[in-house]
């Protein structure tokens, strides 16, 4: 089925992350893949700054205007309304927080038309939403500004460069409190590549890739 | 040890100014600086603060001008062209003697320039905040984590010498998240301000906050005595990381974003067999100019990466005094050198191609 996934939550939880490595792996499996950057809050770290490396694999690339210029402009681009109507899956990569969300809001319409999936991405360690309450809380904000529902959380609980096997399985917990919280299931636990066959025990497991790096490579 | 979170670098010198009691935030939002703002504006109501929307930088810094005369531990924070508005303000807390903090989240220029990240507001930062004969404390961040240290420090040291203190940051930095360790608020008691027109209660004389003498001769004294404490500070306060430069041959020295580069560029360098150390200056004024000095003696040659066209490179130069040769290598309009660039740079002088 072909599927029109939106990515949500709180920013700097992981959003860029999980939509890019959901992107890639669609795209390898042989589907094509179109990746909306919907972000019109961050300046840098964001879906846009991956072009290269995503139409590379074949992805679709999908971004406001003006993105990584200088421009302070948070424009949207009309491609993004063709880009519910292309073949395909489609991902859109959200602002953070209810702010983010907000651009979301106005093509609510065209969104439920095609019908959709809205995972929210949430992270034990991401200070402010660290707490299951915070944490929805958020959700709730986020659902309200965008006029869409949550459909599932995607457990994307890390450190950066110091995550270890032991800050995913301790975020467990949390990720079903927060489930719990908001009555939605958790679609994945997220966990480096790298430390995935530590954590092979997790239900849902999804190995990501740590695309987003800084210029000195952590 | 309390347990690390994720914070974005703007987001943890908010926290930390709360954490160092800091009360009073106005400010005025730009790019890359505007999570500072925005932290604050969820933070401050649930712990009986302020935070104000200014209606503009000019408005903020003369807030921050009448809370600081009130006693108050007050901020404001923007970026690069944010800063030049607040510079008039700069420089009547300076001539007020008023300690406050400014955050300047560092951004192209110049004019409007651009919402990338850049370090060309060193001259700024060190030498002209503003009109006048003055100087501010520079304080200038490589980690989420020294973002959060730094503050507390910056606060203080205002404080116990009445005058304005900066954190000079970067878009990069404010921008990034990084695991830190949260701040613990803390228990110490701010200190006295005797000075503060903050009630006489019938009880004392009237305190005046005022930079305006009308002798010459007056103002003169006064501002032979700020230097005095310059210098004072200049002697006690300078602060520099030295990374590897016991015996480094190619010494670079950088600071903020641009050190976590080159810190790179030196590993790699290391790797190849190459003598590179790096010094990374913490405090910009007070110039770390003792930590340069120790390294000229092994130096062969010095090499300061900016993110600008060179302007931290002065006061390198100033302290090796001719001893040793000093070259510079920089990107700047919101381009940032990446690790490769600066090792290129550091196998020429090592006389590796």
């Amino acid at each position: 089925m072909e599927r029109l996934t939106i990515v949500t939550g709180h920013y700097g939880s992981g959003k860029t992350t999980f939509a890019l490595n959901y992107a890639c792996d669609l795209a390898a499996a042989g589907r094509p893949v179109t990746i909306v950057d919907l972000d019109i809050v961050n300046p840098y770290f964001r879906t846009a700054d991956h072009r290269a490396m995503l139409e590379e694999r074949g992805v679709t690339v999908v971004m406001p205007p003006y993105a990584n210029t200088n421009l302070d402009l948070p424009g949207l681009s009309a491609q993004i309304y063709g880009a519910f109507e292309k073949e395909g899956d489609v991902i859109i990569d959200v602002g953070g927080d209810d702010a983010g969300a907000t651009a979301l809001g106005r093509f609510h319409r065209s969104i439920e038309q095609r019908g959709y999936d809205m995972l929210c991405v949430i992270n034990a360690r991401r200070n402010l939403t660290a707490e299951p309450e915070q944490a929805a809380a958020l959700l709730a904000e986020i659902e309200q500004a965008s006029r869409l529902k949550t459909t599932a959380l995607v457990n994307n609980t890390h450190l950066k460069q110091l995550t270890t096997p032991e800050t995913v399985l301790a975020s467990l917990p949390f990720a079903a409190e927060v489930s719990r919280l908001t009555g939605l299931p958790v679609r994945y636990t997220t966990a480096p590549k790298a430390l995935a066959a530590q954590l092979s025990g997790i239900e849902n497991l999804y190995p990501v890739e740590p695309f987003v790096l800084t210029p000195w490579g952590t | 040890m309390a347990e690390k979170v994720l914070m974005k670098g703007n987001e943890a010198l908010a926290e930390a100014a709360i954490a160092a009691g800091c009360r009073h935030f106005f400010g005025y939002p730009i790019t890359p600086q505007t999570e500072v703002a925005a932290y604050m504006s969820k933070r401050m109501p649930k712990i009986g603060g302020t935070y104000l929307q200014a209606e503009s930088e000019v408005a903020a810094i003369n807030m921050v001008y009448g809370a600081s005369s009130a006693g108050m531990r007050v901020m404001t924070s923007s970026s690069s062209p944010g800063i030049s508005l607040k510079s008039e303000g700069i420089s009547y807390l300076a001539g007020a003697d008023l300690p406050a903090l400014i955050i300047n989240v560092q951004r192209g220029g110049p004019g409007l320039g651009g919402i990338q990240p850049s370090q060309s507001d060193y001259w700024q930062a060190t030498r002209a905040t503003g009109h006048g004969d003055f100087h501010i404390l520079v304080f200038a961040p490589s980690t989420v984590q020294e973002m959060v240290d730094l503050v507390s420090e910056a606060f203080d040291l205002g404080d116990q010498y009445r005058m304005p203190a900066m954190i000079l940051s970067d878009g990069m930095l404010g921008q990034m998240m990084e695991p830190v360790v949260l701040p613990e608020a803390s228990d110490k008691p701010l200190p006295e301000k005797p000075w503060a027109t903050n009630g006489t209660r019938g009880g004392r004389p009237h305190n005046i906050i005022n930079s305006l003498y009308i002798t010459p001769a007056e103002l003169e004294q006064l501002v032979f005595e700020r230097f005095k404490k310059y210098d004072e500070i200049k002697e006690k306060h300078q602060k520099a990381e030295c990374y590897l430069t016991d015996d480094a041959e190619i010494v670079v020295v950088a600071y903020g974003a641009s050190s976590r580069i080159a810190r790179s560029a030196v590993n790699t360098a290391r790797e190849q067999g190459i003598k590179a150390g790096l010094i990374r200056p913490i405090t910009l004024w007070p110039f770390p100019d003792k930590a340069i000095k120790a390294a000229v003696p092994t130096a062969k040659q010095i090499l300061c990466v900016e993110m600008s066209m060179g302007q931290m490179v002065d006061d390198v130069r100033l302290a090796v005094n001719g001893a040793k040769p000093v070259s510079f290598y920089g990107r700047t309009g919101g381009v940032i050198p990446t690790p490769a660039e600066v090792l290129d740079q550091i196998k020429k002088l090592g006389g590796v191609e």
